[in-house]
């Protein structure tokens, strides 16, 4: 029950969130925004020093063992399947938060839920014997997620994968991007969530079996024994997390629990950790001006709940690895922002997260990301572009074009997709290759790689040049198609994933009546853009081979480009995204979730790229796709902010599940010495957003270093060297080499 | 009316306070020794753009310029096109944009018909980024192939009507990185009362690819850039911001 006089409470507004759970209500009554600089910021503490030092030798040490440095093979991962871990037993004392996946740090868990061939191949890949009784349970006792799908794809499915006009689908592993509150376990502690999740399933159905009805008392069923789970777990640790925290430290260390639950169960691409920073902010407060902490130990209970962020790691096969490089989790983790009312949300809190890649150097993870707007305070906005400036390890969302959309409690749950913190959830869909599918167009479905046909035999263009409403004419035709047969795929592998590796621990600390976004994705789109408008202003010659199938292009003659400002390409790039959108719409969606659609790859456009032949743009076969939104490789002729014009135009409210950019800025370009590039940085970023577009990965280093830290990879100041990639923050070092010849190709804008 | 222009440049950050729109103009009477635009020299080679629409794709960015930015003008030498320079500077400023023109001054004199126009070009003018390529008029003329003493008589004119500038020498060693010659720089802008900043440009090489390109004989070649110490030296006798 609650009450309002609640001892755990005292000194806590109430509100709404008193009656029930509603934690934006408690953060909108509760939190102090702060307008001033980073002058209070403390350095680490002799503890943090110690662990994160210990912490650094583990990575070295697992580095040196191939990337991995211990994995299980017969214990499967659940929230209570390990005893305590710590970073180190002698330094266990100094650890404020703790908790880890399994008994021992960057230990990787055995997860074979998605699929156990990925489990296993992924203990192979690092020299682990799969165990035999794991395999037996597994294949003959217990089916996938990963069976599932297979038994039930159709060939027309199985094709697209096969010549990857679809790839990354997770169907061999856990979808992810589904964020827990993990704020609630906290706020209200366990106890009261799973009162309320007895009262959900009372409350399921009026007895009428539909599947609808069977299907969800399962899962409030799941969702409230995960809750049950949670407390063993924390007792484990010594800690009863049945009541609400008490103090900062009991709120970061619930809060973490919750979402150690969720990284014991699930292995999805990414595991956001949330919206947390302004919440934890109102503990930290109240601890302070009762005197019950100093600003060194808050910073410190900071620095001990990144450094377990920093440690989140799973088991992935090469595979998943040449799609997503680096070993990312998307421990995506948002400050900033601004509420409804018009107050900014701005709390010490968010510099001190931002201070971890100070107090502990940089990181690619937690995924931090700054809700930007330019009405944000200027003390803040420097100090966020310094923290760029110096570490590349922050990446930048336009929160005034997202807060009409998802309020002012949203968390990004992966690089740039937002989701209504605790109300919502998303159904993960990789994405489909636009370019492939102009090529689709142009030869009738026959894949050029394959010379499969993949898609509907519809008749090919035979014509030596090209012939811009024609094209458009076929390529509208074979968008449909894909948008059909992309769209049903997924419709099958969320059912099955609901059935057979249901996330019932983030789910439990969601609204039982969730709304569900169905998140597709776009790639190769400036190829696309640039090649239709080489079609449009050129003349685009096919070249064919024996079969008469176009291989390659000749294109002679100028032709404007997506990334310079000019609204002849840019045009193309907003057709582009609204047409495939509008076609997306036109097909059911598994559990009527509302579809939204990404230009986001991730490293991946290195993969898409093998896989695609060469286009009209003059981009040849096997070369990688620019990653994201951003323009081709060197298609932009007027620098840094022409670019950003161009993605600016892109409309946010056809890209609900985000418009990724990344660039990289030479520090001489930028400014003469620190003040000025921060300065300059702030001006570039207000200058963006306020034209309404929504992301931008800041980069700010030379080609030089990057060369040097492929070439030196063993140089102690690249241990740690970050860098941002579409929609996320990697170690450079940690990237495959091919990939980091891509990082280097791209444009690096520096002036003459 | 239109003028010349070699190229633009979207995100300009260090010529000029703030983020600036660069307009590189064509034509330079000037053949500098260690010139990293040589392709800028020629004149005609430039493409013919209307100064409205120059200001038209200039106001994209205003965006991004907030209080400091603005647009600066580089080349080649904008002087060489100062009719042009005059309208395009009138309409920026009818929309309130800060305006900077980098040049080297060699354009420069109080002889008419140039004296009259440059005084109206001033009243647009925010800013000047003025090149004192060497202090020694002997030296100069070896370095550039002109003499000096316009360019100083214009640095006073300015400082005459109170125009901010900024001084920027480029730090060449073996042609003006001596102290004896720093010193004498200095102690001309000490005659100065607009100086905003002096700043220490060190040579670099990476011009030398484009005299190749366009066939001409690079005179500094073997000459390296500046060593760590002779830049902190220079900055020093200079007393720009990074003197110690």
């Amino acid at each position: 029950m609650l009450n309002e006089q609640r001892e755990e409470w005292v000194g806590f507004v109430p509100g709404k969130w008193t009656q029930s759970i509603d934690v934006r209500d408690f953060i909108q009554n509760n939190y102090t925004a702060y307008d001033g600089d980073e002058s209070f910021l403390a350095g680490p503490t002799e503890a943090t020093d110690k662990l994160w030092g210990k912490l650094k030798e583990l990575q070295k040490e697992e580095r040196a063992k191939g990337g991995v440095l211990d994995m299980d093979t017969n214990i499967v991962s659940s929230i209570t399947s390990h005893g305590p871990g710590y970073i180190s037993d002698d330094l266990k004392d100094l650890e404020q938060i703790v908790g880890l996946q399994t008994d021992k740090p960057l230990k990787r868990a055995f997860m074979p839920y998605g699929g156990i061939r990925m489990a296993e191949d992924s203990l192979k890949m690092y020299g682990y014997e799969p165990d035999a009784e794991m395999h037996k349970i597994f294949t003959d006792y217990h089916k996938t997620h990963n069976q599932g799908v297979f038994d039930a794809y159709t060939p027309e499915m199985r094709a697209i994968r096969k010549n990857k006009i679809v790839t990354g689908l997770p169907d061999t592993y856990g979808r992810g991007r589904i964020v827990g509150d993990y704020r609630r376990v906290a706020l209200y502690g366990i106890d009261y969530l799973m009162e309320q999740k007895a009262k959900d399933f009372d409350n399921c159905g009026d007895g009428t079996m539909t599947d609808d009805v069977i299907r969800l008392r399962e899962e409030i069923q799941m969702q409230y024994r995960s809750l049950g789970e949670m407390k063993k777990m924390a007792a484990s640790y010594g800690y009863d997390i049945s009541k609400p925290a008490t103090t900062a430290k009991e709120a970061v260390q619930w809060l973490y629990f919750g979402y150690l639950a969720a990284i014991k169960t699930q292995n999805g691409a990414a595991m956001s950790v949330g919206r947390v920073s302004t919440f934890l902010d109102i503990y930290i407060t109240r601890d302070l001006e009762n005197g019950k902490i100093t600003e060194s130990e808050a910073q410190e209970l900071i620095d001990h709940f990144v450094m377990k962020l920093r440690m989140v790691k799973f088991a992935r096969p090469d595979s998943y690895n040449q799609l997503f490089s680096g070993d990312p989790v998307w421990a995506t983790l948002e400050v900033a922002g601004i509420g409804q009312d018009g107050r900014h949300m701005i709390t010490k809190n968010d510099y001190r997260f931002l201070h971890t890649l100070v107090n502990m150097g940089p990181a690619p993870e937690p995924n931090l990301t700054v809700l930007y707007s330019s009405r944000l305070p200027e003390n803040f906005k420097k100090f966020a572009a310094y923290i760029s400036v110096k570490t590349s390890s922050v990446q930048y969302e336009n929160d005034d074009v997202m807060r009409p959309v998802w309020g002012d409690d949203y968390s990004i749950c992966c690089c740039v997709s937002a989701t209504q913190t605790g109300k919502e959830m998303q159904f993960f869909g990789a994405r489909a290759n636009l370019a492939k599918c102009l090529m689709y167009a142009i030869n009738g479905g026959v894949d050029v790689k394959t010379l499969a046909q993949v898609g509907p035999a519809y008749k090919p263009i035979t014509s030596e040049y090209l012939d811009y409403d024609e094209v458009m004419e076929k390529y509208d035709a074979m968008m449909e198609w894909l948008a059909g047969v992309y769209v049903n795929t997924l419709n099958l592998i969320h059912y099955m994933h609901d059935k057979y590796y249901y996330e019932a621990a983030e789910l439990a600390l969601i609204d039982t009546d969730v709304r569900r976004t169905f998140a597709t994705g776009i790639a190769g789109f400036s190829h696309v853009v640039d090649s239709l408008s080489a079609i449009k202003y050129a003349k685009v010659k096919t070249i064919r081979n024996e079969q008469g199938i176009v291989v390659d292009f000749e294109t002679e003659g100028d032709f404007p480009r997506y990334g310079n400002d000019d609204d002849r390409a840019d045009e193309i790039a907003v057709w582009l995204l609204k047409t495939f959108m509008g076609k997306l719409k036109h097909y059911h969606t598994y559990r009527n979730s509302e579809p939204t659609t990404s230009i986001l790859t991730i490293t991946s456009n290195v993969v898409y790229g093998k896989a695609t032949s060469s286009l009209p743009d003059g981009r040849k076969a096997g070369e990688p796709l620019s990653p994201g939104a951003n323009p081709s490789y060197g298609a932009e002729k007027n620098g840094l902010l022409a670019s950003l014009n161009s993605v600016a135009k892109l409309p946010y409210e056809y890209a609900l599940d985000g418009i990724s950019n990344t660039q990289t800025i030479s520090p001489d370009a930028l400014g003469h010495d620190d003040t000025e590039r921060t300065n300059n940085l702030v001006n570039v970023l207000d200058g963006y957003f306020d034209q309404g577009a929504h992301h931008l990965n800041v980069n700010v280093f030379g080609t030089e270093k990057l060369i040097d830290a492929m070439e030196h990879p063993e140089k102690e100041e690249y241990a740690n060297f970050t860098i941002r990639v579409s929609g996320y923050a990697v170690k450079f070092i940690d990237l495959t080499k091919e990939q980091q010849l891509d990082v280097i190709s791209r444009t690096c804008h520096k002036s003459m | 009316m239109y003028g010349y222009i070699h190229s633009t440049e979207s995100f300009g950050s260090v010529d000029g306070p703030g983020v600036r729109f660069i307009i590189f103009v064509s034509g330079c009477p000037m053949r500098c020794q260690f010139c990293h635009n040589p392709d800028t020299w020629d004149m005609m080679s430039g493409e013919k753009i209307e100064a409205d629409d120059l200001v038209k794709k200039a106001m994209r960015f205003k965006a991004y310029w907030k209080k400091d930015g603005g647009i600066t003008v580089s080349g080649g030498e904008p002087l060489m096109q100062i009719d042009f320079l005059i309208e395009l500077f009138k309409k920026f400023k009818a929309q309130g944009v800060h305006t900077t023109i980098d040049t080297s001054g060699a354009p420069f004199t109080r002889e008419e018909p140039f004296f009259s126009k440059f005084e109206e070009l001033m009243k647009y003018t925010d800013l000047l980024l003025v090149d004192i390529k060497h202090i020694d008029e002997e030296k100069h003329i070896e370095l550039t192939g002109r003499k000096n003493d316009n360019i100083l008589d214009m640095l006073r004119y300015l400082s005459e009507i109170k125009k901010p500038i900024w001084i920027r020498h480029v730090l060449v060693p073996e042609r003006s990185d001596y102290d004896e010659y720093l010193t004498r720089t200095r102690e001309f802008i000490d005659t100065l009362d607009n100086v905003e900043r002096v700043e220490v440009l060190p040579y670099h090489t990476l011009g030398e690819p484009k005299w190749e390109k366009l066939g001409i004989e690079y005179k500094l070649d073997g000459i390296n850039p500046p060593s760590e110490e002779r830049i902190k030296n220079a900055n020093n006798i200079l007393r720009t911001k990074n003197a110690e």
